[in-house]
């Protein structure tokens, strides 16, 4: 491949991405930095003046910035809780011989595809709306009081339907990953006395530690930004009780015009993910080279 | 030798499998029927689940009132827009890494996988500052050019992963053979990376189609494709919950058909094919 080989031919082929990707890098962020050190507010144009650090000295004294910092953790650890504990159960169900496997996997990858704002509002609208959702007539069936989950309960419904949304990702790839195990191993270890729990602890976990890694590490991308599911269902109330910390800039960027304090947000969300992404890599870094 | 699996067994497997899956995809399922339900039936306790009119007027009543057709192709030509311009900047960078790699390839990869770790909230204020003097803002152009830089490192890694198993030596061969340079790329490479790439420009197409944070907070009227067009229903006047299943309907379902028939792709692509 003497053509392609030439290395300039093949660095002019990767440039556009790199120098793209390098500003989609460097610029925006370099504003960012630059806009948390003033005090800026697009309803006061004109105004604008150096703050120092004022920005962030606001934010992090926020009583509303811890709420949104635990609110952000308490979404990603428990999508993540459910999504994978589910997902593994899932798997394992889904890899037994059945019926119809084709048609129950299509099923349950479907929440997947789904746009975050259809699945949001379906479920808040249809299914918990504490009068004519499902899961009020389901109560009602049952002679309970029908229960407002938005308003009593919105974190924890957020969680519900980001993990409805995130669970067919983990059993796609849970599943994906079982299906390399190796079937003669499982039967040497049943000839060799092994049981179910066993087998599960000693020989499909570890199989699987692989794709749990991946599991976590994608989803937690993906998590640490939760917005549009918070945006249709409580638009991060009541009060702030279900502000995450995207939700928390977003406000203050878009609604508060808050140009300086929002991008003071947007650094400290940029060195929270930083600092998640350095163990993760870390993390995924040990499982892939074992 | 196969497990003997008595039937007992996977009956029952079956039994328990379909229920969790049915489970599972019920509020799809049930948006599905809402919107053929008038707005009466659809708020009635109890549900009526099969035995209603069935009528398809929600339908027409979401184009005819808020030209749900516009939104509709707002999407299309947001995610194909975004897709197609990320593989013709993505295709040239995958092969060279894939054919001519170098010491540092596996470094770039890793940083272009990096850049997806940045949270969109640390640069939504440049962006959305930049958009407004630029006026790109609630423009098609404007969420291609988005869509097009935060899908671009998948795409990269995913192409890559497919031209990284095409065999080099199928190339010696062709050459060996006299095959030309022009030839040597239409006759033996192409053939072989259409597979990978109409595997990477389905995912990014349902991961564009779906994308809610930048056609959020980058689009109003005019631009806002079908996820920011079914956030409106989330202020809602009156009785509306059979038009959002109409909506909500349209919305997902050429996303669902596509996913469906790329369930492998999608696990090779959105683990950057650490998991095949």
């Amino acid at each position: 491949m003497a053509t392609l080989h030439t290395r300039s031919a093949a660095r002019l082929m990767i440039a556009p991405s790199v120098l793209l990707l390098l500003a989609w890098m460097i610029v925006p962020l370099a504003m960012t930095i630059y806009f948390s050190l003033l005090r800026y507010n697009l309803l006061m144009p004109g105004m604008e003046e150096f703050a120092g650090l004022s920005n962030y000295t606001y934010f992090l004294t926020d009583p509303a910035f811890f709420q949104a910092i635990f609110n952000t953790l308490a979404i990603v650890l428990g999508v993540l809780f459910i999504t994978v504990i589910g997902g593994i159960a899932l798997a394992l169900l889904l890899d037994q011989p059945m019926f119809g496997q084709g048609i129950v996997r299509i099923l349950v990858i479907a929440p997947f595809l789904i746009m975050p704002t259809v699945a949001a509002l379906v479920w808040k609208n249809m299914f918990m709306n504490p009068v004519s959702g499902l899961f009020a007539w389901l109560a009602k069936l049952v002679g309970l009081q029908p229960f407002d989950f938005l308003a009593n309960a919105p974190l924890f419904s957020i969680i519900l339907i980001v993990a409805w949304q995130w669970l067919p990702f983990a059993t796609l790839i849970l599943l994906t990953a079982l299906q390399s195990l190796d079937e003669e191993q499982k039967e040497a270890a049943q000839m060799d006395g092994a049981g179910a729990w066993s087998r599960f602890f000693y020989l499909v976990l570890p199989h699987l530690s692989r794709a749990i890694t991946v599991v976590i590490l994608i989803q937690t991308i993906f998590l640490l930004s939760v917005f549009a599911e918070i945006l249709v269902t409580t638009n991060g109330g009541p009060g702030t009780q279900s502000t995450n910390l995207t939700f928390l800039v977003y406000a203050q960027a878009l609604l508060q015009f808050d140009v300086g304090g929002a991008s003071a947000g947007g650094i400290i969300a940029v060195i929270l993910a930083n600092i998640v992404a350095f163990f993760l890599m870390r993390m995924i870094g040990k499982t892939l080279e074992a | 030798m196969a497990r003997n699996v008595s039937t007992r067994r996977k009956l029952a497997v079956t039994a328990v499998a379909w229920t969790i899956g049915i489970l599972i995809f019920f509020p799809i399922l049930w948006t599905f029927l809402t919107s053929f339900k008038t707005e009466a039936q659809a708020i009635a306790s109890p549900p009526a689940f099969l035995f209603f009119d069935w009528t398809t007027e929600n339908y027409f009543e979401v184009q005819s009132r808020s030209n749900y057709f516009k939104h509709f192709m707002n999407s299309v030509v947001v995610s194909f827009g975004s897709t197609l311009l990320g593989l013709i900047i993505a295709i040239p960078a995958a092969w060279a890494m894939a054919f001519a790699p170098t010491k540092r390839t596996k470094d770039v990869l890793m940083w272009m996988l990096s850049t997806k770790m940045m949270p969109p909230v640390g640069v939504l204020v440049p962006m959305y500052l930049m958009f407004r003097n630029s006026g790109l803002l609630d423009t098609r152009t404007g969420l291609v050019i988005v869509l097009t830089l935060i899908n671009l490192p998948i795409i990269i890694w995913m192409l890559y992963t497919y031209f990284k198993e095409i065999p080099g030596e199928i190339l010696e061969a062709a050459r060996m053979d006299g095959a030309s340079l022009a030839k040597e790329i239409i006759y033996v490479l192409t053939p072989m990376a259409i597979p990978g790439i109409a595997s990477t420009l389905l995912l990014n197409i349902i991961l564009a189609w779906n994308e809610a944070f930048w056609t959020l907070n980058l689009s109003a009227a005019k631009a806002a494709p079908l996820t920011a067009f079914i956030a409106s229903y989330s202020s809602p006047e009156g009785l509306f919950y059979a038009k959002l299943s109409a909506a909500s309907t349209m919305a997902i379902a050429p996303i669902l058909i596509l996913g469906w028939f790329s369930q492998k792709q999608l696990v090779r692509g959105l683990t950057f094919g650490a998991v095949k």
